[in-house]
């Protein structure tokens, strides 16, 4: 897709979900679309990681907690606006993700995935004896009532993450067509002989940390009053790791679409179960997807789609002849 | 002297409680440490004996580690049963490295979920006569809820470590680990000497699991904070060596009885993942790393 068509369609996606805040009035769909919405720029950012650079990342909980937390002591101590807890959030967790950067000078593949789940007990055993967000209790936060020109602060926070969800696709969108993403897939094929060729690997690799923190801790940002509640069970939750990493698998882990696909595709269909059958056996549907798809599909449906579209082209072509 | 009571106290609780953890990590150092099998899963299939010898014990009045003893075949069928899945899926394309967890990540989901949608997210626990019972030495009081399992675990240690060195399917184990390709010049199968070491990892977890519904407790979601303490145990005692995985659990037992004691319990759990990234920052092949 073209830069000008990328745009195109980025503008007419928030066009349309400001467009429905002026028409549909039922807050259910706000509250839904957000979590979808937030999984998008949650898959996305753990993408940019993960699907480019082959660093599996099981820690997605702590930096969307993180940005959770930095928004809950932003409200605690300051009232601060919603704007500046989500550039603080991004800031705390893009630090973190640049940590993380450093951390994969000395564990590569494997060992990196279990350190950075250590990562996200260590924070949370942190955030459970910081009396000051609540401990382990947790904590309550009053949502403000309303939201400038829009009627209903939960349509204000659905767009924002609507926002929030064009800026991490567009952001790996970009970095896909740059020079960032030519060598970050080089680091994945082969990190040694990617370094041999001249690619400075850790500059990149801190580079996608970074972004993918960035981006977890915006969407963790917002979510305190979207809750209204926040406790570290909940924000450490294993889901978030399980779901950003399971949703680009699905989609596909290779470009930015992947992701999205995944995204939209099993957030709305957990939305649907959760409802209509009970939270528990929707993730019990997410883990075996995630398995059939690791074993039967590893490129996802975008590489199913892809492998299809060449089976029926060289038919096409078989049959002209 | 309260003070130091409760140190010498902690060290006895921390001692036992490594022989218990060794039991734990077993089955990752032989995963994991041997085979380069990345099974984050192994803490739920612990969970997984937890709830068997509930089951059996709640239905039955059987004896947990009776249960453990006699589930260990199951276990290990389902152990050899996974390698499979696990062979055909990822180790024979030559994509099994992240792959290979993102699908054990899976795999950890689905029996959590499965466990929580059969039982619930009560605690559970085991009835047996001796559990409740304590003795002191001096002023250091020894619980036979944690006496009980240290000694198993210490008893599976050994079993293991006997195994590996002196029989001939031990032997083949290691040597998979070392040089697969020589291993089939010897006329062994790489394949099925692997399957059984997957498969006994796995039924190192029936026994572990009725271990751990002894010392306390279980739910679902518990084996979460395993999988840190497992692989940091692993990881510090060298990546497949049994002894050390032995001297490796008692450290972290010792460090999270000390931290429990003398910070709160709720500092607990980050002292084994706070071990495992220093372990894994500073000495990355262990304490005693081939």
């Amino acid at each position: 897709m073209g830069a000008r068509s990328f745009g195109a369609v980025a503008l007419a996606v928030v066009v349309a979900g400001l467009a429905v805040t002026r028409v549909l009035d039922n807050q259910y769909y706000y509250f839904a679309g957000y979590v979808v919405l937030q999984y998008v720029v949650l898959a996305t950012a753990w993408n940019i990681l993960g699907g480019y650079t082959g660093y599996v990342n099981f820690g997605t909980p702590a930096f969307f907690a993180l940005g959770a937390y930095t928004a809950v002591v932003l409200i605690q101590s300051l009232k601060a606006p919603l704007a500046i807890q989500l550039v603080a959030g991004a800031i705390i967790s893009g630090l973190l993700g640049l940590a993380l950067g450093y951390l994969t000078l000395r564990l590569r593949g494997v060992f990196f995935s279990i350190a950075t789940l250590a990562l996200a007990v260590v924070l949370q055993t942190m955030f459970i004896n910081w009396e000051y967000t609540g401990g382990a209790r947790g904590i309550t936060l009053v949502r403000p009532a309303s939201a400038p020109l829009f009627g209903n602060y939960v349509q204000f926070l659905f767009v924002v993450m609507l926002g929030l969800a064009v800026l991490a696709v567009a952001t790996a969108w970009w970095i896909e067509r740059s020079w960032i993403g030519r060598g970050l897939t080089a680091i994945r094929d082969n990190e040694e002989a990617a370094e041999c060729m001249g690619v400075p690997t850790l500059r990149l690799k801190l580079v996608a940390t970074t972004v993918s923190g960035v981006l977890m801790g915006l969407a963790g940002a917002p979510f305190p009053y979207y809750v209204t509640f926040v406790e570290p069970t909940s924000v450490f939750d294993l889901n978030y790791a399980v779901n950003s990493l399971a949703m680009p698998m699905i989609g596909g882990s290779t470009t930015w679409i992947g992701p999205v696909i995944g995204a939209v595709l099993l957030g709305t269909a957990q939305q649907i179960a959760t409802v209509t059958i009970s939270s528990a056996l929707n993730l019990l549907l997410v883990g075996l997807i995630l398995v059939a798809f690791v074993i039967l599909a590893p490129e996802g449906i975008v590489g199913l789609v892809q492998r299809l579209a060449r089976r029926s082209g060289e038919r096409t072509r078989r049959s002209g002849v | 002297m309260v003070w130091l009571d409760l140190l010498l106290n902690a060290l006895a609780a921390g001692i036992l409680l490594g022989g218990f953890y060794a039991a734990v990590s077993l089955g990752i150092a032989l995963a994991f440490g041997l085979l380069d099998i990345v099974n984050i899963a192994h803490p739920v299939f612990v969970m997984l004996g937890s709830y068997v010898a509930y089951g059996m014990n709640a239905r039955f009045g059987f004896d947990p580690i009776l249960t453990g003893l006699l589930f260990t075949p199951v276990f290990y069928a389902l152990g050899v049963l996974l390698y499979r899945v696990y062979y055909v899926s990822f180790e024979r394309k030559g994509a099994e490295s992240l792959r290979g967890l993102v699908f054990f990540f899976g795999v950890l989901f689905i029996v959590e979920v499965s466990l929580l949608l059969a039982f619930g997210v009560d605690y559970r626990m085991v009835e047996a006569r001796y559990i409740g019972e304590t003795f002191q030495i001096g002023p250091v009081g020894i619980a036979f809820r944690l006496l009980v399992p240290c000694v198993v675990g210490v008893a599976l240690t050994g079993a293991l470590y006997l195994f590996l060195s002196r029989t001939f399917y031990g032997r083949a184990i290691q040597a998979v680990a070392q040089d697969s390709f020589a291993l089939r010049l010897m006329g062994a199968n790489p394949f099925r000497v692997k399957g059984i070491a997957f498969g006994l990892a796995i039924a190192t977890a029936a026994l572990a699991g009725a271990l751990l519904i002894m010392i306390g407790p279980v739910e679902p979601a518990m084996n979460r904070e395993y999988i840190g303490r497992v692989f940091a145990v692993a990881v510090l005692g060298g990546m497949g060596s049994i002894g050390g995985t032995l001297v490796a659990a008692i450290i972290v037992g010792v460090a999270e009885s000390l931290t429990s004691t003398f910070y709160g319990p709720s500092w607990g759990v980050a002292v084994s993942f706070g071990v495992l990234l220093l372990a894994l920052a500073v000495r990355p092949s262990g304490l005693f790393g081939r």
